[in-house]
């Protein structure tokens, strides 16, 4: 028998009733986090046949096929990028090794539909690159063309790539050391032990960060218009914006998320069997080869020409367009306020209810809560198209319902406010609020709880007087994470927003497809200012590997779960 | 032995009190474990009850079901009369009134030595308050520390303030689980001292939990030995010492050997490590006489048929390890003074002081695991 002290949660029955009422709480939580992706999944298994057959008649097929090679693109480019940068900066010592180890994050900052727009007027015919080589060598030198899926795969794998880079980096670093000792001891190269045992070590990282960086581009439709590449995420924005066609969208919606399963199912396939326990005890950093001469130079020269690609020309660039713009327009504020409201709210909701689920899971420790818990973080992996028509069918439910029973609602519930913005981000970022708030909670020893519980205070007092003060950080840590996501946040926004209701994003990427660029770059530089907060929260804590395998992995789970109070 | 002799001290002519806890057929299992199995148990008003076993012998089961922390799966629990678990009873922990202590530091550390005592006080006016404040802050000799945060208190002082937290609402009993195990040794037994006498001053009922056997004798007004979820033996910490009545329970309050008895009878009983008188009454074919290390002594004499093959130095007094004709060993603790060399040939002879302990030879089943 295991002593009781070991797995006192999972004993723990504090009374019947506190049970039920936690219980009951975190169902409510799950229901409204999963609605979306139900009703989604609901029209997968239930096509309609005309709309169907008119989608595949037209434009279907090419959708099909650009976000299949959208998805392989930016999965070879972000291997490459991210697995490759982080076997050089772990396994090699070059000059500035250590600096760009921690700067090649720095690309999370820029969102992919702002680097977009900054590629598209460099590198597009009217921008500097192309007249100049036209200036050189005529008009008719041939240049790769930038507006296609190449030119979006790029971006998206420049600004993505971080996510790769991260977790291979720390798998490399932090699990794989002893393995490459053995290996070495056992008569194989340095390059040899990385190809036979820290790259499979790594392996599970590398596809963990890859899926998330395929999650994101699913997600992405902003970005990829600027390049004319129509995947079934564009065809979702299309349709609904375009024609108000609430079934044909839900439909491309579906095959989004059956997109979202397939990368899911090969997630999983390709991790395989294998389930890499890490090993606390060795901390010791993988030992490096020392490089000379010209390969020194030549990794120092890679790393640099990624992280100028990546963060610094664009951020440069931006910078100049925004302080060389004449006039200001004072629209900034009210985009700028739209957001700031929109993202206070998001993650208010987020708070409340994250910290409801883990206190849940800390009052009435019972299968059922804890797998309720891990459903209410199911929206990290959903993209956000599914995510929003989702939410735009369930509050239509709702609104019929309501006005079936009698209740006017002044104005209808999805496009009269932006509840249903609000919604979907909630959907969308509770990942980030239960796991921040969660592996906050588990720093509270069992034991207070009891102590305080057996001191007369009922649940709801202990989590005021106890819980919430000692996690305060990681709420605030959660409550941060979650603005600043929302504060960028904008596929959803373009499907849900209410007539009118235009943030910091949508201003932006409107003036960015206008190739009004300077006009973008101010909004622009205050998208990347605030997203450089939890990027410096995520590089302070870069000894990060595995998020807590209770719940899955989010990007920013890494951060939260890291970082120190 | 009679249990009215282990009853704690009671001022007479007060009317009868219900027993602070009275457990009645406990059991709770996990999986296919039973982890306390059928287990009956009382405290009386104002007793310390020591609950002592081995790791994962279910005492610690038995304190969080007491607490409340955990449902049993049949049985009952009292607390002073009040049903607090029965068929259609279940009270929640906040509502039980009772006191926890851990041994893990479990103040709040984001509030003060008083508001940490305070804690438990919810609901009274402002000044009942603090006068409780104080009194238990004074009861544990922290009268000066009432602003102090858990991080600026030492070990020892965190039990203190802990155990003022739990005594501050008058429970109807105080439960303890291993309080001292993540304190330095040499603070210890200091802080145990400290300890026993607030618990005394308090006048509380407390079921003590710990591994540790000294702990249990020396804290407890009476000692319950715990073995693969039974209660094995209740008793005074003398009584249970001296007369366990099985293997288990003499070899879980200390260092015991058992010897075949070689004669049983005519007030007589003789074993290889000597005789002694007792009226014996053998029950079965093959009995066994306990031993412990001060139960037995020797005579160095070349004429001996024991021999000494260990000699430990444990300050106060020394222990040797004794090799007998047959085979067997066994431990001898004699006083400082003496100075065997290894391999001294030696007489022994049983020095009891006391009736001896003769148990049947075959050791309990459940008792090998």
């Amino acid at each position: 028998m295991r002593p009781a002290t070991n797995n006192l949660g999972r004993v723990l029955g504090l009374g019947r009733r506190t049970e039920r009422t936690w219980t009951a709480l975190v169902a409510v939580i799950a229901l409204i986090c999963l609605a979306p992706a139900v009703v989604i999944g609901w029209s997968l298994v239930n096509p309609t046949a005309e709309v169907w057959s008119h989608l595949w008649s037209t434009v279907l097929p090419g959708m099909l096929w650009s976000t299949a090679a959208l998805l392989v693109l930016v999965f070879v480019g972000s291997a490459v990028l991210g697995g490759g940068l982080a076997w050089l900066v772990s396994g090699y010592d070059f000059p500035g090794r250590k600096t760009f180890s921690w700067m090649l994050v720095l690309p999370l900052a820029i969102p992919a539909y702002i680097l977009g727009f900054v590629f598209m007027s460099v590198f597009g015919f009217t921008g500097p690159i192309q007249g100049t080589l036209r200036d050189l060598f005529g008009a008719d030198v041939p240049v790769p063309e930038i507006r296609s899926i190449w030119g979006a795969a790029l971006v998206l794998s420049l600004s993505l790539f971080p996510y790769v880079y991260l977790l291979g980096r720390a798998a490399i670093r932090e699990q794989a050391t002893a393995g490459y000792e053995v290996a070495r001891s056992l008569g194989y190269s340095h390059f040899n032990a990385a190809r036979r045992v820290v790259l499979p070590m790594a392996r599970p990282s590398l596809v963990a960060g890859l899926t998330l960086v395929m999650l994101e581009t699913l997600t992405d439709f902003a970005t990829v218009i600027y390049f004319n590449v129509q995947t079934v995420s564009v065809g979702v924005y299309r349709v609904w914006k375009g024609m108000f066609d609430r079934q044909a969208a839900s439909e491309l919606a579906s095959l989004v998320l059956l997109f979202a399963l397939v990368v899911l199912a090969l997630e999983r396939a390709m991790r395989g069997r294998a389930r890499y326990e890490q090993h606390s005890g060795s901390r010791r950093a993988l030992p490096t080869k020392t490089l000379y001469g010209a390969r020194a130079w030549g990794a120092t020269a890679v790393c640099t020409g990624v992280l100028t690609l990546a963060f610094f020309a664009p951020v440069g660039q931006l910078l100049y367009w925004a302080a060389t713009r004449g006039g200001f327009d004072s629209s900034y504020f009210s985009y700028l306020s739209n957001s700031v409201v929109l993202a206070l709210m998001a993650a208010g909701v987020v708070a409340v209810a994250a910290t409801g689920v883990a206190n849940a899971r800390r009052f009435s420790p019972t299968r059922p809560v804890r797998a309720m818990s891990q459903l209410t973080v199911v929206g990290y992996a959903l993209p956000g198209p599914v995510i929003a028509i989702g939410v735009l069918l369930v509050l239509a439910a709702l609104d019929r319902l309501l006005d079936s029973v009698g209740i006017q609602v002044p104005g209808l519930l999805i496009t009269g406010s932006i509840a249903g913005v609000v919604y979907a981000y909630a959907v969308r970022f509770m990942a980030l609020g239960v796991n921040g708030i969660d592996s906050s909670l588990q720093k509270v020893p069992m034991e207070l709880t009891l102590s305080a519980r057996s001191l007369g205070a009922k649940p709801l007092r202990v989590m005021r007087r106890v819980h919430l003060p000692m996690t305060r950080t990681g709420i605030a840590v959660a409550l941060l994470l979650v603005g600043i996501d929302a504060l960028k946040e904008l596929p959803m926004v373009l499907l849900l927003r209410p007539f009118g209701f235009d943030t910091l994003p949508v201003w932006i990427w409107q003036l960015a497809s206008q190739s009004r660029w300077e006009d973008a770059a101010l909004g622009s530089v205050t998208i990347i200012a605030a997203s450089l907060v939890p990027v410096a929260l995520l590089t302070r804590s870069l000894r990060t590997t595995e998020p807590p395998d209770d719940l899955p992995a989010s990007p920013a789970a890494l951060t939260l779960e890291h970082v120190t109070i | 032995m009679s249990t009215s002799e282990l009853a704690p001290p009671r001022a007479p002519g007060q009317p009868a009190q219900p027993p602070a806890v009275e457990l009645s057929g406990i059991v709770k299992r996990f999986g296919s474990t039973t982890a306390v199995d059928d287990v009956s148990l009382s405290i009386a008003p104002g007793e310390l009850l020591t609950l002592v076993g081995p790791s994962g012998c279910g005492k610690s089961t038995l304190l969080r079901m007491v607490a409340g922390l955990m449902e049993p799966d049949s049985g009952e629990i009292h607390l002073a009369g009040r049903p607090v678990f029965a068929r259609s009873v279940s009270v929640p922990p906040e509502e039980r009134s009772v006191g926890l202590v851990f041994q893990e530091n479990t103040l709040f550390p984001h509030l003060n030595v008083r508001g940490n005592i305070a804690f438990g006080l919810k609901g009274q006016p402002k000044g009942r308050v603090a006068t409780r404040v104080a009194e238990v802050l004074d009861l544990v000799e922290l009268s000066s520390f009432g602003k102090r945060f858990p991080h600026e208190l030492s070990g020892g002082e965190r039990q203190r303030v802990a155990l003022a937290r739990a005594l501050a609402p008058e429970p109807t009993v105080l439960l303890l689980d291993e309080p001292f195990a993540n304190l330095d040794p040499n603070l210890r037994s200091q802080v145990r001292g400290q300890t026993v006498e607030i618990l005394r001053r308090a006048g509380a009922s407390v079921l003590f939990v710990t591994h540790d056997q000294l702990e249990a004798m020396s804290l407890g007004d009476r000692v319950a030995v715990m073995g693969s979820g039974r209660v094995k033996q209740v008793g005074s910490p003398k009584s249970v010492f001296h007369f366990p009545t099985s293997r288990f329970v003499a070899s879980s309050l200390g260092e015991a050997y058992f010897l075949p008895v070689t004669l049983c009878g005519n007030g007589r009983i003789d074993c290889e490590a000597g005789h002694c008188a007792y009226d014996c009454q053998p029950t079965h074919d093959r009995m066994e006489i306990m031993v412990r290390p001060h139960d037995v002594t020797f005579q160095v004499d070349p004429e001996g048929r024991g021999k000494v093959v260990g000699v430990e130095f444990q300050g106060a007094h020394i222990l040797y390890k004794v090799q007998l004709p047959s085979g067997r060993r066994l431990r001898c603790q004699l006083p400082h003074t003496t100075d065997v060399p290894l391999g001294t040939a030696v007489s022994v002879e049983l020095a009891h002081g006391h009736d001896p302990v003769v148990l049947p030879a075959q050791p309990e089943p459940d008792e090998l695991s």
